[in-house]
């Protein structure tokens, strides 16, 4: 078994490609500076797409991710400016705890309620972005009022990268290890492959979507603070439709979004291209216009491949055709 | 009215008519009269070959060789249209309707009355269903939504729809199966309307006081061949089970020396407020038992309760002598129950997932530590159970749906005995596969249970019954109707309690 299978061959050919044309314009993109400053950007992006893809992988979409984010970041926020001596350890768990149980509110609607999980983190979404106005009145917090301590977290380089890239490789090898290695990451993969064989193999499929969710809802915490730390500042819009970026990532990464299919690496690698395609236009002087058109397109490129790909897999009917695949 | 039979021609007549699918000849010539004004039955088991004759005869199928006659020409019916077209429509099983169309849309869909421009004319199709409807007795606004009717108003506004075609010809395919008592008798009545306005009926149904209530003529079916046809005056319902049962034994089942060992299973008291009632029995080791009875009878419902999908309002079951309560499937797994359903590829394999990880999925508990699954482990358990199955693939790495059905079949049934069952529930475990699959799967069986393995084998098939179980429990319409064993176990004792027919030869 080869570690990257041909979808994911693919999408790292199309990131070189892309890095290629860049560097042809603008060699300084692809100097390692430049490289490691592009991930840590992108680092946001691949946590939250490595939690969607979990979601996605069971049948359901998480649209709240981004607005979890932005509540969590602003607590953390306010956390801090009320409270400076609270360790950013305690920080982060904090964040990790409150993210999981947005998760868990939108998992247990799905589970115990049985409401489509588009519609309840539709509400969601519109809800936990609505009690970051009511705890603010919609005021800022800005860099000023943070500590120091808070704002320089992510920005701390250990080994030539920044604790905010660290945190999507560590969140990348602990999603890559349940994934593959653990009875509930092969339950994700059952439920959303045929929930109803799931279910006679002992599966408990709300359940398995409730974790699936409180997974999302966890990494989406633990971006929040990440990110209005990193950008030292928090207020009700930040991320605004940044959830529609983390479900591209995925797909373009050739998560089903029907479920059932989906691999750790390529929703990293999906996050990469488009993270890459976002740092990349500016600098060689794309319109705006076509930056939003060439990440459109790449998505439907990917979802028409993704389309592609099922159906060759699907009925082998020819005697003769059986043992050749 | 006057009738005489003698004097008139067939409406529609099947003449000869042949249809193979791969593997199975579903109809051997076989010939069918239907006449105006007259109520004729088609009477045979499942797997008779019912439904491909009203498939053919609605133009789904075509068949491979033989005549459709129409008032004595040889017509086809190469699509459904031309089928209506021609006067010939069914009411299927299952009606297919519209649940958020409205009554009249649903009776007139794909052939509304049109008005200028080519537009519905909505209000004239209106009317023509308020009249359809009025004309049937159905008291039903042709105005409202379909989904705001009951199960039997539903049948009404499928039969309304039928007959807004100007049928000739009306096929009612089980039509009795969801409908209550009252709702039944309505239902009799419409027949007899039907059959003074001078249409041609063809009435499917398992239940021989249905039959002997309204049909004039039977014709019966036996294993997609043409057995006898006559009027039913001139019948017994002992002559009826005999031509529907009768046969040569034409397959050939394993042989079996039953040395049936100790109770492994005690079911008492299982009962569902809606689907079952009081469903009791003991099922030894290294015994087959079958679950015969009617599509409908409630066998699959309560093999879903055993193995803790639904749970029941009340029983208790003993597993080799200990109480045990099981809450959900994964209860009955560690206890030592599995469940082959009978929609294999709905509810069998995940296709997306390689085979040993299909293989493996309800054995991850015992195969695992920690929720850590150990790799080694499953490939161990996944090459062993496939190997004794002898299924080939190029790797155990593959995924199930790159495999062809034979072989997604075999990582179904590796799947479950891979989590070394005590006792395995198979429903319908030959249903829609071809002779030679079928004579594996009962091999397959016997060696189960010579192993020491106590089988549930739920069929509708009265010859796997009969050649396979050591015991049969029949079922109908949710309880137990008798427990068969030896000299008692025929195909006459099981079609009379499957369909309740209480004494023998009652209508001679």
């Amino acid at each position: 078994m080869s570690v990257l299978n041909s979808r994911e061959a693919i999408l790292v050919g199309a990131i070189l490609v892309l890095l290629g044309i860049v560097a042809s314009r603008f060699p300084g993109f692809v100097t390692p500076t430049n490289l490691v400053a592009v991930f840590t950007d992108t680092a946001p992006l691949i946590i939250l797409a490595l939690g969607q893809m979990v979601v996605i992988l069971t049948r359901s979409i998480d649209l709240s991710v981004a607005a979890n984010l932005a509540l969590t970041g602003m607590v953390c926020a306010l956390i801090n400016v009320s409270f400076p001596g609270v360790p950013i350890g305690v920080l982060v768990l904090l964040a990790l705890a409150l993210g999981a149980t947005m998760g868990a509110i939108n998992g247990f609607l799905v589970w115990k309620l049985a409401i489509p999980p588009i519609v309840v983190t539709l509400g969601t979404m519109t809800i936990f972005r609505g009690i970051i106005f009511l705890l603010t009145d919609g005021s800022w917090v800005n860099s000023h009022q943070m500590s120091a301590a808070f704002k320089a977290f992510p920005r701390e380089t250990v080994l030539g990268l920044p604790v905010l890239g660290w945190i999507a490789v560590i969140v990348t090898l602990i999603l890559g290890l349940v994934m593959g290695r653990t009875t509930l990451g092969r339950a994700f993969f059952a439920v959303g492959g045929n929930p109803h064989a799931a279910v006679y193999t002992g599966i408990n499929v709300g359940r398995t979507q409730f974790l699936a969710f409180v997974i999302s809802g966890m990494l989406a915490g633990l971006t929040g603070y990440l990110w209005v730390a990193r950008y030292a500042v928090a207020y009700v819009d930040i991320a605004g439709g940044f959830e529609l970026d983390v479900v591209a990532a995925c797909v373009i990464g050739g998560v089903a979004i029907a479920g059932g299919v989906a691999t750790v690496s390529g929703a990293v690698l999906g996050a990469l291209f488009l993270g890459i395609i976002k740092n990349a236009l500016p600098v060689i002087d794309v319109s705006p216009f076509w930056q939003l058109a060439i990440s459109g397109a790449a998505i439907i490129i990917a979802v028409a491949f993704n389309a592609r790909t099922g159906r060759s897999k699907g009925r082998v009917i020819l005697k003769s055709a059986e043992h050749t695949q | 009215m006057g009738h005489d039979p003698a004097q008139s021609a067939p409406v529609l007549a099947l003449d000869g008519i042949t249809k193979t699918f791969p593997g199975v000849r579903a109809l051997d010539g076989v010939t069918l009269e239907l006449f105006a004004g007259r109520v004729t039955a088609l009477i045979g088991e499942n797997g008779a070959g019912k439904s491909t004759v009203v498939k053919t005869l609605t133009g789904i199928y075509q068949p491979d060789g033989g005549r459709i006659l129409l008032d004595g020409e040889a017509v086809q019916f190469p699509t459904a249209q031309a089928a209506a077209q021609a006067g010939v429509t069914a009411i299927h099983q299952e009606t297919v309707l519209f649940d958020e169309l409205s009554v009249a849309e649903n009776i007139f869909l794909g052939h509304a009355p049109k008005g200028r421009f080519g537009l519905i004319d909505r209000p004239a199709m209106h009317r023509q269903a308020q009249d359809i409807l009025d004309g049937i007795g159905a008291e039903i606004d042709a105005g409202v939504r379909l989904k705001d009717l009951g199960i039997a108003s539903r049948h009404l506004v499928a039969i309304a729809r039928a007959l807004s075609v100007e049928a000739r010809v009306v096929i009612m395919d089980e039509p009795t199966a969801a409908l209550s008592r009252k709702e039944i008798e309505e239902l009799y009545e419409l027949v007899e309307t039907l059959k003074a306005q001078g249409k041609a009926i063809l009435f499917i149904s398992h239940k021989f006081d249905e039959i002997f209530r309204i049909a004039d003529r039977y014709t019966v079916f036996r294993d997609g061949q043409f057995i006898g046809t006559g009027e039913m005056a001139d019948t017994s319902e002992a002559e009826l089970v005999q031509m529907m049962v009768g046969r040569s034994v034409d397959q050939i089942y394993p042989e079996r020396s039953t040395q049936v060992g100790d109770e492994v299973l005690t079911v008492a008291g299982y009962s569902h407020p809606t689907e079952f009632e009081d469903i009791g029995f003991t099922l030894r080791r290294g015994e087959i038992l079958g679950f015969y009875g009617l599509v409908g009878a409630g066998r699959s419902e309560f093999m879903q309760s055993l193995i803790g999908v639904t749970r029941p309002s009340k029983g208790a079951i003993r597993l080799d002598g200990k109480v045990r309560v099981i809450r959900s499937p994964a209860d009955a797994i560690s206890a030592g129950i599995v469940y082959v359903p009978e929609d294999r590829g709905k509810q069998g394999a995940i296709l997306d997932m390689p085979i040993f990880q299909n293989i493996t999925l309800p054995s991850l508990p015992r195969l695992s530590r920690n929720g850590f699954t150990r790799m080694a482990n499953e490939f161990a358990l996944a090459r062993h159970y496939t190997e004794r199955l002898d299924l080939r693939a190029a790797s155990l790495d593959t995924p199930v749906g790159s495999l062809s059905g034979g072989n997604q079949q075999k990582v179904v049934i590796a799947k479950w005995l891979a989590t070394q069952p005590k006792v395995i529930i198979l429903d319908e475990p030959t249903k829609g596969i071809d002779i030679g699959s079928k004579a594996a799967v009962h091999e397959f069986m016997a060696e189960l249970a010579a192993e020491g393995l106590s089988v549930i084998m739920v069929s509708s098939e009265i010859p796997e019954i009969l050649g396979m179980s050591d015991r049969v429990i029949v079922m109908r319409e949710g309880r137990i109707a008798a427990e068969l064993e030896g000299d008692a176990l025929t195909p006459e004792t099981l079609v009379r309690h499957a369909a309740g027919i209480t004494t023998k030869g009652a209508a001679a």
